[in-house]
This record gives C-alpha cells, sequence and structure tokens, in this order.
C-alpha cells in the first residue's frame, strides 16, 4: 500500500534533492527544513538582525522578544513549567558537555558514572572524560538483544556510589526506546542525577518532561525539523541550582571586575557569548508548525512507514536487522557484504542513507561489526522513497552477491 | 606526464564505462588486481584510518622509486585502491608530489570518491602517501 505524506511539500529540500535524483532517508542524522522555518530567519535577516538581551534599541529589542519567545515555545512544546528552565545551547552534544563540567564539583574520586551501552559519543565522551579528570568511575548498563537496557543488570549496577544517570531516550542505531521509566526510578532511589539524551527521541512524539521526572533533557533543534546550531538543555529548577558556571563572557555576567565577577542563573547565566540568535528564532517557527500538525496522523504515518521498512528488509535474505526497531529507523548488515561497499553503491543510485558506526564505535565494536547500514525516516518520507531505496539494495546485492 | 600502460589501460576502460552499474562492476575486478599484502603489513602502522573500511598502505622505497601495496576489507575500496596505484606506482618523489590525483579520479569519472565528506576514506589514503613520500 502506498502511503504518501501530506507534509512533503512543506519541505521544499525534498523536492530540489528529487531533482537531483536524492532520496533522503537520513533524517535520523539531521532533517530538511520546513517553509516555515527558512521564512522566519530569512525574515530575521531581511527586517534587521540584532544581539539579544544587550541593546536598547528597536531591532535589538525585537530580536530579544522573538528569541525570548522561542524559549517558550520551547517549554510549552516539553511541557516545562517554566521558560527559566530552558538554556540554549549550541547543539546537543555542547548541552551534554555542559551538564559533563558544570556538574563536577558534584562528585568526589570513587563516585560512579552511568550511562547505557547504546549511547552515542555525545552522551558517552563527555561523561567518560570527566570520569578520568575527575577519578570517578564510568559503569555501562548492558543492551537486550533488542537493543533496549537489561533492566535486572541496571537494577545491579545502578547503586548507593551512582551519581549520575545519562541515557537515551531512543537509540539512534536500534530506534528502540529505553526503558526510562523504571530506570529513572532506580537512579532516583539512589539520589542520581538523571540525564535523558532526546536527540532521537524528541522527533517522534510529544515528551512530557514533568511527566518524566528526569532533572535534565537534552535534544538538538536540527533532528527537530528546525536549524543548525542550536541545543536545548531543560532543566528541573532544584537540578539546574547544581549546574555551575562553565562557560564565560557575553551577558551571562552579573557583574564584573578585573579580579572577580558574578553570574546570571540558568538560563542566561550558561549562554555565553552572542547566542544562534537567527537559529533560535527558526527553532521557534519550526515549533509553531510542527504544533499545527495533526500529532496523530504524523504519528500514523511514520508508524505505517517503518512497517514497510521493517517488512521489506525481513523479506530480503541475508539482511540482519540490528535490535529490535520500534520506530523511526532500522539499521542492518547484510552476510558476506561489507557495509562500506553496499553504501558506495547506494550512493550511486541517489539513496541518501548513513554507512559506518553511526557515532556509537564501542557499540558497534560490541556487536562485532564493522558498522551498519541506517534507513531512518521523516514525516515528509513516502512509500516512494522506500521503494526506491528498496530497488536500489536488490540491484545493489545483485552486484555485490 | 607519462603514464604507465596500466594507467592508460585504466582510463581507457572507465572512460568508456556505461553508467554507475558498469563502473561499479569494472571497480570490482580491479580490485581483484591488487598485489595481495604479507600479515606482517597488516599492522597497525599500516592502516589508514578516516576510512569506514580497514585499508592498509605499504610504501617500500626502490632506489630511486615508490613501489605501494595497499588493501582493504572492502571490494569498492580495493578497486580505487588499484586505480590509485596504477598511477603512482614506480614514479620518483618529485613526480609523486606534482602529480594531481584528484584529476586522476576526475578523468576516471570517480571524482565523487574524493568528496570531502570522509565516508569512503580514498581522501585519507591521498593524505597518508603524501606524507610517506
Amino acid at each position: 500500500m502506498f502511503h504518501a505524506s501530506p507534509w512533503r511539500s512543506d519541505f521544499p529540500a525534498i523536492a530540489a534533492l528529487q531533482h537531483q535524483q536524492q532520496t533522503y532517508l537520513d533524517s535520523a542524522a539531521t532533517t530538511q527544513k520546513p517553509h516555515a522555518l527558512i521564512d522566519a530567519i530569512g525574515q530575521y535577516y531581511a527586517q534587521g538582525a540584532a544581539n539579544v538581551h544587550r541593546a536598547q534599541h528597536l531591532p535589538g529589542s525585537l530580536a530579544t522578544r522573538a528569541f525570548e519567545a522561542s524559549r517558550e515555545k520551547v517549554a510549552q512544546w516539553l511541557n516545562a513549567s517554566s521558560p527559566e528552565q530552558i538554556v540554549f545551547t549550541h547543539g546537543a552534544t555542547s548541552a551534554l558537555n555542559l551538564l559533563a563540567y558544570g556538574l563536577a564539583e558534584q562528585f568526589q574520586p570513587g563516585d560512579e558514572l552511568v550511562i547505557s551501552a547504546a549511547e552515542h559519543h555525545a552522551n558517552l565522551l563527555p561523561w567518560q572524560q570527566l570520569a578520568k579528570r575527575r577519578g570517578l568511575s564510568l559503569r555501562v548498563l548492558p543492551l537486550e538483544a533488542s537493543g533496549v537496557v537489561d533492566l535486572q543488570a541496571a537494577a545491579q549496577i545502578i547503586g548507593p556510589r551512582t551519581r549520575v544517570l545519562a541515557v537515551s531516550q531512543l537509540s539512534n542505531v536500534f530506534g528502540a526506546w529505553q526503558p526510562l521509566s523504571p530506570l529513572l526510578a532506580l537512579a532516583r532511589a539512589q539520589g542520581a542525577i538523571t540525564v535523558v539524551d532526546g536527540a532521537q527521541g524528541v522527533v517522534h512524539g510529544r515528551h512530557d518532561v514533568e511527566h518524566m521526572q528526569c532533572d535534565f533533557y537534552v535534544f538538538s533543534s536540527h533532528k527537530l525539523y528546525g536549524p543548525d546550531g542550536v541545543g536545548v538543555l531543560y532543566g528541573r529548577r532544584e537540578a539546574l541550582q547544581k549546574l555551575a558556571h562553565w562557560q564565560f563572557g557575553g551577558e551571562m555576567v552579573h557583574q564584573a571586575d578585573y579580579q572577580s565577577a558574578s553570574f546570571h542563573p540558568a538560563p542566561l547565566g550558561h549562554e555565553a557569548g552572542t547566542p544562534p540568535i537567527a537559529s533560535v528564532i527558526g527553532l521557534g517557527a519550526t515549533l509553531d508548525y510542527l504544533s499545527g500538525l495533526d500529532a496523530k496522523a504524523v504519528a500514523e504515518h511514520e508508524a505505517a512507514l517503518h512497517a514497510q521498512l521493517l517488512a521489506g528488509l525481513r523479506a530480503r535474505s541475508g539482511v540482519q536487522l540490528l535490535g529490535a526497531p520500534q520506530v523511526a529507523l532500522a539499521s542492518f548488515v547484510v552476510e558476506g557484504v561489507h557495509n562500506a561497499d553496499l553504501a558506495h553503491l547506494l550512493t550511486d543510485q541517489g539513496v541518501a542513507v548513513r554507512a559506518g558506526h553511526h557515532c556509537a564505535m564501542p557499540l558497534m565494536k560490541h556487536l562485532g561489526l564493522s558498522g551498519a547500514i541506517r534507513v531512518s525516516l521523516g514525516l515528509y518520507n513516502d512509500s516512494g522513497d522506500l521503494q526506491r531505496f528498496f530497488d536500489a539494495l536488490d540491484k545493489s546485492l545483485e552486484i555485490l552477491v | 606526464m607519462t603514464m604507465s600502460p596500466q594507467a592508460q589501460e585504466a582510463l581507457k576502460v572507465f572512460t568508456q564505462a556505461a553508467g554507475w552499474e558498469q563502473r561499479a562492476r569494472l571497480l570490482m575486478q580491479w580490485g581483484e588486481r591488487l598485489e595481495p599484502l604479507g600479515d606482517e603489513q597488516k599492522v597497525e602502522a599500516n592502516r589508514v584510518y578516516g576510512c569506514e573500511s580497514v585499508v592498509w598502505l605499504v610504501a617500500e622505497r626502490q632506489g630511486e622509486h615508490w613501489h605501494f601495496k595497499a588493501a582493504s576489507d572492502a571490494r569498492m575500496i580495493r578497486g580505487l585502491l588499484a586505480l590509485l596505484l596504477v598511477r603512482v606506482q614506480g614514479l620518483e618523489s618529485q613526480a609523486l608530489r606534482e602529480l594531481d590525483l584528484n584529476a586522476w579520479f576526475e578523468q576516471l569519472g570517480l571524482g565523487r570518491q574524493l568528496s570531502p565528506s570522509r565516508s569512503n576514506g580514498l581522501n585519507a589514503v591521498l593524505k597518508r602517501m603524501s606524507e610517506l613520500a
């Protein structure tokens, strides 16, 4: 059955890419952008750029208002109780680094940081390096074959020495939702700080950070059909108070002297330097656009396409799925075929998928794989995109096998 | 710059190839021509990073001339390595430095393989080669 996307024409790049004979199936890496965002950024630059939270003049006041309106929209999107709980960073990676530096003073040598084996490098390396700097120990939660964290093992590992639990909500390799509710409960019971990497999860469905009861939630705008260069850090009020200032300069300062200075609390105190103003405004426009969509229709479309993707992959002999994908994407390998060769031939045929280690090298080593191919879906994809992918896959395998 | 007979042959067959599919099949065939690498040469020091596949590159100096050997676990990159080696094999350092390898792959119709995104790693191989020679 052909599933058309009613939102496809809202994203001009999809038609432009099709003109170049490109089928875009790499939305888990970054997404194409809606007209609403492109217009908002164009308008901001065309009608008068200005720095935020600085000048008294009219352009400065308009830019600041638009910038702060985006903060409110993000707070609403996540159901945070106040926009003051939303810190803008330069990406999800920089938000996670802010946490790993800003929380460092909370820990003593011998304390434990816990992550899962499925983490993207962005939610592994900041904690790994923090552990090295402070003499902490990094514990890694093992996965079940499906790609989700083994909760029994987690209950053994998360203990009185656990100071931080940092896990992704949705794996960028397996497309599987992690059992956040029991995992976060285990960490809370130990008084540990909980960090959820929502880079993939935020794109699929609406998520309520109050209900999730995490201390921090992180996502990047560009995976959520927004501009690149912006990340979001949500923090519970008490949790944000634990976060020390990390980067200095710009309007994060309250009073400054040559020898000492004091700084603003969150969110401004964590937004050193000129923020990515146009991108933050663009993210606000994207959220307006997304809020206007029929969420149920989007979820049904994504589920139908994902089912089609899985069925097609399972129907082909030699194809092995990684884990048990639930949404958005599927990673696979083909027996006897190097993923780099397959990627080469898919690229030759204009199919844009991701090949390699997916920024999760330790995970790939653990799975005994040199890499895998990942097909990931956005709300603009349709069955035609999948058909072109499957045709290209068959043709590639005909040549390689 | 003078080209070896093998390089001339490569140029002929690749410029005559009709479309991606034939080029892919040719690449696989040319990959089979690579001189095999001994296990003792498949060591960390000879590993080229920046590729999605495992690539080794060995440079040996025979008098004034360079002799290269290369291997990979992926077939398409083996083909690209073979096309690289037929162009550089036996050159002197000066000639190697002056050679425009980007232009060589463009001539073969394989310019896309040198895209700055590091997915296939041919760029990494070229960089390593220039460091070695």
